[in-house]
């Protein structure tokens, strides 16, 4: 690689150039006031910046709302996912048993569904799985929570028992025979042993999860009928329609959805980095 | 592995360990998934159970034969999948193979190429939107047809707003396709390229003759990434204009029978169990691929 | 040991955001039978009848003591999902649409009887009315307001250039042509959302081939594989030509805007048009005609959809619900609603007229004048049939004046078949 390299950096320059355009083109517009650019229109640099379009979009958008509601389905959601996959994982990888491959097989298959297929007959099951009125306003799972979150779970569970298991498969077998030996039940070998040091697996893709979860749209799109129950990104396609005319409100709107996302990335860009490839490297 | 005598206990707690989840992915992935097989046999209202009746292989002709939308879809999801693989994946290597030097600034690049992976399709779709409206768009004024009679409305044409929702889809594809990639060239053995530079090969010869087939791995996984990303696609079209319109997808044609106002539940059904044939595909691929050398 | 410990601990966050949930999607149901509360939920979320909406919610609580919990969605959410929506976890009272619209609902059992609520309001409508909240001889819906379709145009455009108001098709198309001509975009148009095209089809499916073909069509007794059908596309290719060829892409809000500054001439719409535009300079120089005769003489069939209320299956025994219906049937509740949106047409006899701007007296005139009132295509015809099989059907058409009649038969014989 002795060639100049001003080719290569025209070439990324221009790249960069593109692929920041959109994100700076939103920005931009989210702090223009919407008397501004109707007067001068958006395409210009003149009239002020603010950030009344951010402080409006927050309170009549609704968007706390939203944002406490994605945390009710994230949190429950990527811990499930995490315990129920490093069980299975820990079973299959550790453990030679007549279906383990066949039943990693289907679980890795799951995950990789178009979540369409399964629309309907979830729909239907949920609808007829009676809950006191207690627990849900519909009587049923529609319109809960709980439906969202257990189908996250089954969703994501497929993914992670995959990485997982390949991940737990490069442990030494010594580790755990060393302690069967000593009368450790398989258990112990599970928390003390192989938990412990799946630990990195587990902040990786716990990361991944909490945003992969974070951008779902098509679950709550389909089981969340209140508007006021609906989490982040289902919530900002329902704005979008309810300001379809202020170009500057659904700019706010998305800036606003972006910057937790952009938060989680930045403070744990390393364990999401690693969480993307661990499925694409060990194994 | 493990294959000693485990007591009762340990043969409990491993039940438990394996049934839990196992009940969890069969109750809401398989047998969902062999029910819409069922279903896309029968007509059905949804109200009652006892409503459903036989239908044979009705729903099947009806989408083939007479439903508008489902031949234009099946079009859409195949230049979707040929977009991604000719021009959105391959362009994500790249900036992995250009980024993989040791260029000044790399990192800050991997950061913007990577940031619009962070963002759900849902608001990849806004953005675009506010990139692409007809006299307030940023591309239109670029372009500086914005106001006049000759603008493009983006994602309103319907010539135009297939490749338009692929160009935003793009933006995000290349990136996740560039960090899987350039993980998978900083795993790889630093000796390959040593005995490559020493016989003589030129970088060009090195990365086709040396490193791409040794990233075999990597490959796979990015064609089968790209096959299911372009069967899934949905958020998107949704967001743009409900997948109607130039947009229609099967993901979103079994949405509109499923659960809007037109209510089909055969006719949507059978139109999953398409989408789920034309998936299974890449999934078996991958999976005999993956566990073959497992075993 | 700190590992396990922590999984514990991740396992009591998980099982302890369990009651959190709860008491987010649980609850007392607002149909629960104390009948002091109650709930609407509304997809009249743009500004203008969203105030309305509130202020008859308002002037319940006020007068009833009671509660209302008001849901207020954008319009297309709740007619797209409106299936799912009533069987999974509906308000007790919904806003919702006359016609067959209704009645294939009210036949799926997700809506309850209100003939109770009848006893008390009944006396506020004519028989019309009745007749259009009625299934099987039960009544479903309680009328808020109604609305004729029209062409919507500036008087000052009009007056700048000459033009006169059409009496036929072809003085239409005429016009359109000259329209062309003097620089502006004849016809506004908001096809995205696929709907409003339903009112040109229907008034050129009515003007050429009259009313009772159009309830006909839309019950499919009559076929769309036929020349009668042919015809209305085919008159609609002579207009093709004139309509914004942006439609496809903008909402009818947004094209309204066209009409609102001068870039467009004419607009076929609703009269809630006047939701969309404000600004007293541009109402004020608003005007419209009826659209035009074609084949059929005169212009005597209206398309006039009906808004109203309905009830959801499980507030069946919600006396809060009841009440609050009857309130909305009054000409007092219809007022307070008025009193926000001046663009409809309040139904309840004995509700305020006096008020009534130039264009809803002109519409008012409009529908009494008339001797057949349609809904609108998709509250006259089967939903699936509307919804799947028209709204692309006639995208397609406004792409490329392409239309395949016999495609639209095989749809509509399968969809009628199953429904």
């Amino acid at each position: 690689m002795r060639r100049p390299r001003y080719g290569t950096h025209l070439f990324l320059l221009f790249m960069a150039a593109l692929w920041l355009a959109p994100l700076l083109w939103t920005l931009y517009t989210a702090l223009r006031p919407k008397a501004v650019t109707d007067k001068y229109g958006y395409w210009s640099l003149r009239g002020p910046l603010n950030l009344d379009n951010f402080s409006t979009a927050w309170t009549q958008g609704q968007l706390p709302t939203y944002f406490v509601n994605s945390i009710y389905i994230t949190v429950p959601a990527v811990l499930l996912t995490l315990a129920l996959a490093a069980m299975m994982a820990f079973a299959v990888s550790r453990f030679t048993w007549k279906f383990n491959i066949t039943l990693l097989i289907l679980f890795t298959a799951g995950n990789m569904l178009p979540p369409q297929v399964l629309a309907a007959p979830l729909f239907e099951m949920f609808k007829h799985t009676p809950l006191p009125y207690s627990l849900s306003t519909s009587g049923s799972l529609l319109d809960t929570y709980y439906a969202v979150i257990a189908v996250e779970v089954a969703f994501q569970l497929g993914f992670c028992t995959f990485v997982l298991s390949n991940y737990m498969k490069t442990l030494p077998v010594e580790l755990t025979e060393a302690a069967l030996v000593d009368g450790a039940g398989v258990w112990r070998q599970f928390r003390q042993i192989i938990l412990p040091l799946t630990r990195p697996a587990l902040a990786a893709l716990g990361t991944l999860q909490v945003i992969w979860l974070y951008n779902d749209f098509f679950w709550p799109l389909l089981f969340l009928q209140t508007g006021d129950r609906l989490p982040i990104t289902t919530g900002v396609n329902a704005l979008q329609g309810q300001f379809i005319q202020n170009y500057n409100l659904i700019a706010a709107g998305a800036t606003i959805t972006v910057i937790p996302a952009l938060i989680v990335y930045l403070a744990l860009q390393r364990h999401f980095v690693a969480g993307l490839t661990l499925g694409a490297n060990k194994g | 592995m493990s294959k000693l005598r485990l007591s009762r206990s340990d043969r409990v707690v491993l039940a438990v360990m394996v049934g839990v989840p196992t009940l969890v992915q069969a109750v809401l992935v398989w047998i969902p998934t062999l029910l819409s097989i069922g279903l896309s046999f029968t007509r059905w209202n949804g109200l009652a159970v006892s409503d459903i009746e036989p239908a044979g292989l009705s729903n099947y002709r009806f989408a083939v034969e007479d439903y508008p939308p489902f031949w234009p879809a099946v079009a859409h999801n195949v230049i979707w999948l040929a977009f991604l693989a000719l021009i959105a994946t391959p362009l994500g290597v790249a900036l992995a193979v250009v980024l993989d030097q040791n260029i000044r600034g790399s990192r800050i690049y991997q950061s913007i190429f990577f940031t619009p992976v962070m963002l759900s399709l849902v608001l990849v779709g806004i953005i675009w939107q506010l990139v692409y409206a007809r006299d307030d768009g940023l591309l239109n004024n670029v372009l500086g047809t914005a106001g006049t009679p000759g603008a493009v409305d983006w994602f309103g044409d319907p010539d135009v707003n297939l490749w338009a929702a692929l160009v935003a889809t793009a933006w995000r594809h290349a990136g996740y396709i560039m960090v899987l990639y350039l993980a998978g060239l900083k795993g790889l053995d630093p000796t390959l390229r040593e005995a490559a530079a020493i016989d003589g090969a030129n970088g060009r010869q090195t990365l086709f003759r040396v490193v791409f087939p040794a990233m075999k791995q990597i490959n796979v996984l990015v064609v089968v990434i790209t096959f299911i990303e372009a069967l899934r696609a949905f958020d998107i079209a949704y967001v743009i204009n409900r997948g109607t319109n130039g947009l229609e997808l099967l993901s979103i044609l079994v949405i509109q029978n499923l659960v809007g106002e037109g209510q089909v539940i055969g006719v949507g059904s059978a139109l999953a169990v398409l989408l789920l044939v034309v998936s299974l595909v890449p999934i078996v691929i991958y999976l005999v691929r993956t566990f073959r050398r497992a075993s | 040991m700190t590992q396990s410990r922590r999984t514990v601990l991740k396992g009591a966050a998980a099982l302890g955001a369990i009651p959190i949930l709860a008491a987010c999607t649980g609850g007392d149901p607002a149909s629960s039978s104390d009948g002091k509360a109650t709930s609407l939920g509304s997809g009249l979320a743009d500004a203008v009848p969203k105030s309305g909406i509130q202020a008859m919610v308002d002037g319940f609580q006020t007068s009833s003591g009671d509660t209302v919990r008001l849901n207020v969605m954008p319009r297309d959410q709740l007619v797209n999902n409106i299936s799912t929506y009533l069987q999974a976890n509906p308000e007790d009272v919904i806003t919702w649409f006359a016609g067959y619209r209704m009645r294939f609902y009210a036949d799926k059992g997700l809506l309850a009887p209100i003939d109770d609520v009848w006893e008390k309001i009944g006396a506020n409508f004519g028989t019309g009315l009745a007749a259009a909240s009625s299934h099987e001889g039960k009544k479903y819906l309680v009328p808020n307001y109604n609305y004729p379709w029209v062409v919507f145009y500036r008087k000052s455009v009009f007056q700048q250039h000459g033009y006169q108001v059409p009496k036929t098709f072809d003085a239409l198309v005429a016009l359109c042509a000259q329209m062309k001509k003097d620089g502006l975009s004849p016809i506004a148009f908001g096809g995205k959302d696929g709907w409003p095209a339903m009112g040109t089809f229907d008034y050129l499916n009515m003007r050429t081939n009259g009313y009772q073909f159009h309830v006909d069509l839309c019950a499919h007794k009559e076929s769309w594989d036929s020349p009668k059908v042919k015809a209305v596309f085919d008159n609609w290719k002579a207009l093709l030509p004139y309509q914004d060829t942006a439609a496809l892409g903008q909402s009818w809000q947004q094209a309204a805007k066209n009409l609102a500054n001068k870039k467009s001439g004419l607009y076929v719409i609703g009269t809630f048009l006047l939701q969309e535009i404000t600004d007293k300079s541009v109402v004020d120089d608003l005007d419209f005609f009826p659209f035009p005769e074609i084949a059929v003489e005169g212009t005597e069939a209206v398309e006039a959809p009906i808004d109203g209320f309905v009830m959801s299956k499980r507030a069946e025994k919600n006396k809060a619900a009841k009440d609050f219906l009857a309130y909305l049937g009054t000409p007092a509740a219809q007022d307070a609603y008025a009193a926000k949106d001046p663009s409809n047409l309040q139904t309840a006899a004995g509700a305020n007229t006096s008020s009534f701007s130039p264009i809803q007296k002109k519409a008012a005139e409009l529908i009494a004048a008339s001797k057949n009132v349609s809904q609108f295509f998709d509250r006259d015809a089967l939903p699936a049939m509307a919804s799947n099989v028209m709204i692309p059907a006639l995208q397609g058409f406004v792409k490329d004046g392409t239309i395949d009649t016999r495609g639209l038969e095989a749809q509509a014989k399968t969809l009628y078949a199953s429904a």
